[in-house]
């Protein structure tokens, strides 16, 4: 993906999230992963990602 | 403000110099253009004016520099303008150029970004400098001038339209007396009283934010490279931005909570153990000494319309931009070059009245700008939304091991605003594919011997690619600059040997031809100057 589709993407999200409120945002997303993991098809490369954004969540 | 036991321009650095009000024995009771304001946007325009052989009489009620407003980012379009004003040199040999910055997370480095720069390029992107060095320069060279007269603890109090402009009431220790000008340059500041004498009001967004910032003294080892610090063990959740300035100076800058008070976190003790805190953030454990510290909001507020009958808004008096951009002061020097030069070829005859109808659309028109590229960053570095900040923090946390997250955090760069439609251009010829677009500042070549900016004219210049059409082009007016064609031309302004690009006298692009003729050139030149109309 280019940097400029990062960034619209990234907007995006932002927005909507802002536009659901923040209570709703966690099933958002848990459903907006699901449907990428559908449109992407690789049990496995869903499985690094899910490894890779549960790193450095300590907060 | 400053530690206790020091005076309010009693700095570790600078000598602020003590002006005397006018003498007033032979003082001139009328001008052509009253400047109200002598910090860097009055001066600017004072010197641009002088740059078009027009005198100004310049107002401030102060005694010496600013104090209270810090910017110290200048960036390259503004250094144009001050060689353009022929107030460079000074500015060349005390500030500090960069290109990089470099962004952390918890400590983690996790962007180095590069501002566009070249071997094509005369200036750096940023040049770090203190405000109070800005004015001086520019006092030097607006005092020197003989077409400049700046009259210190001069107060503006009232303002009267007349039939022929204004008559301003001037304040000083002898007294008040009335002063006649044809134009006003309300260059006031943010607080402008010129602007609530006339009864406008800024319109915009009122953000919430509220920053600190903190300038200390101190032998620290690192380059000129700005450092913004995201969620750092100084700041839990914060952002703090860390930028080098000339003579050991050293901007902190952050932003206050919101069970942070004001009036707490200007405390002076409050702001040492802030510092004390950051310093160690990036591993500096040696002495240093408290300079001065302020506290700041971040808005977005513009006039709908810079001019109010004779009187022209500029710099902060017309726009508060916040600091993100780093634009506040580049966007007023901008304005101020732009109706200096306009406003002079008015008065000179050189150009028609309508011409000064093109100072608010370009100049809000790059402010509006401005407010688009400032929220966005604005978003980033201290995000007010759920979504926003979410959105923030996983970026960052991912940033930590894939570096594409961490190109989020790039701040949008400075680059000059693009005047297309504004009526001081011409329409874009269709027949070109890329290069540099009518509106957009000149882009910078390196010759064999300088830059392809020394080689413009005072006013209006034409770059040609043919030696037969720069042979064609006869026209006092007109400075024609002949270039053979290289494969860095044909780059950057799309050129054939055919094709001809008009540059303004603040080198923005008035027009261009993929194929142009002599004629369509100077019918190009007489449109943007309205010179077809009857004068003032």
């Amino acid at each position: 993906m280019k940097h400029a589709d990062l960034e619209t993407t990234y907007t995006a999200l932002a927005l909507k999230i802002d536009e659901i409120g923040a209570e709703q945002s966690e099933l958002f997303l848990a459903k907006l992963v699901l449907l990428l993991a559908q449109k992407n098809g690789s049990v496995n490369e869903v499985q690094v990602c899910i490894e890779a954004a549960a790193a450095s969540l300590d907060s | 403000m400053r530690p206790a036991g020091r005076g309010d321009t009693d700095s570790l650095y600078f000598s602020y110099p003590h002006f005397d009000a006018p003498k007033r024995d032979t003082q001139e009771q009328s001008a052509a253009v009253a400047i109200v304001g002598a910090g860097p946007i009055g001066m600017t325009a004072a010197l641009a004016l002088a740059k078009e052989g027009v005198a100004s009489v310049v107002f401030d009620n102060k005694a010496t520099f600013n104090d209270g407003s810090r910017a110290i980012c200048v960036a390259r379009p503004s250094y144009y303008i001050m060689e353009q004003i022929g107030a460079l040199t000074p500015f060349i040999d005390k500030s500090l150029g960069w290109t990089t910055g470099r962004t952390f997370f918890r400590g983690q480095q996790i962007l180095e970004f590069e501002m566009p720069d070249s071997a094509d390029e005369k200036f750096r992107p940023m040049y770090n400098l203190q405000q109070q060095y800005i004015e001086q320069f520019l006092w030097q060279a607006a005092n020197a001038h003989p077409l400049i007269d700046i009259r210190w603890q001069s107060e503006v109090t009232d303002i009267e339209d007349t039939d022929t402009g204004a008559k301003l009431t001037v304040r000083d220790p002898k007294g008040a007396y009335p002063f006649n000008a044809t134009w006003v340059l309300a260059c006031d500041g943010a607080r402008s009283p010129l602007r609530k004498m006339r009864g406008l009001r800024l319109k915009g967004e009122n953000f919430e934010g509220r920053y600190v910032i903190a300038d200390v003294q101190m032998d620290h080892d690192y380059p000129t490279i700005r450092r913004a610090l995201f969620d750092p063990t100084s700041r839990p959740g914060g952002t703090v931005l860390i930028h080098k300035q000339p003579d050991d100076i050293w901007r902190i800058d952050y932003q206050l909570e919101d069970n942070e008070t004001t009036q707490d976190a200007l405390r002076e003790e409050t702001v040492r153990a802030t510092v004390t805190a950051v310093l160690k953030d990036i591993n500096y454990n040696d002495p240093w000494e408290l300079e001065w510290w302020s506290v700041y909001s971040a808005n977005t507020l513009a006039l709908d319309d810079y001019r109010d009958g004779c009187v022209f808004f500029v710099g902060d008096s017309a726009h508060i931009v916040p600091i993100f951009g780093v634009r506040g002061l580049n966007n007023g020097l901008a304005d101020a070059a732009n109706i200096g030069w306009k406003l002079g070829w008015v008065l000179n005859g050189k150009a028609g009245a309508r011409l000064l109808d093109s100072y608010t659309p370009e100049r809000r028109g790059a402010t509006l700008d401005v407010f688009a590229n400032a929220t966005k960053s604005a978003r980033f570095m201290t995000p007010n939304t759920h979504g926003w900040k979410l959105m923030r923090d996983a970026a960052l946390s991912l940033a930590l091991t894939h570096p594409f997250a961490g190109a989020l955090a790039n701040p949008r760069q400075m680059t000059a605003f693009t005047y297309c439609g504004s009526p001081a251009v011409l329409t874009d010829d269709p027949a070109f594919k890329g290069g540099a677009v009518v509106g957009a500042l000149m882009p910078e070549v390196k010759l064999a011997d300088g830059f392809l900016s020394d080689m413009l004219g005072q006013g209006f210049s034409v770059l040609c690619f043919d030696a037969a059409l720069a042979h064609e082009i006869q026209h006092d007016a007109l400075k024609v600059v002949y270039l053979p064609l290289s494969q860095t031309l044909i780059d950057k302004f799309a050129a054939d040997a055919g094709t001809a690009y008009l540059i303004r006298p603040d080198m923005h692009i008035a027009g261009r031809w993929r194929t142009a003729s002599a004629g369509d050139i100077i019918q190009g030149y007489d449109s943007v100057i309205f010179q077809k109309e009857t004068q003032l």
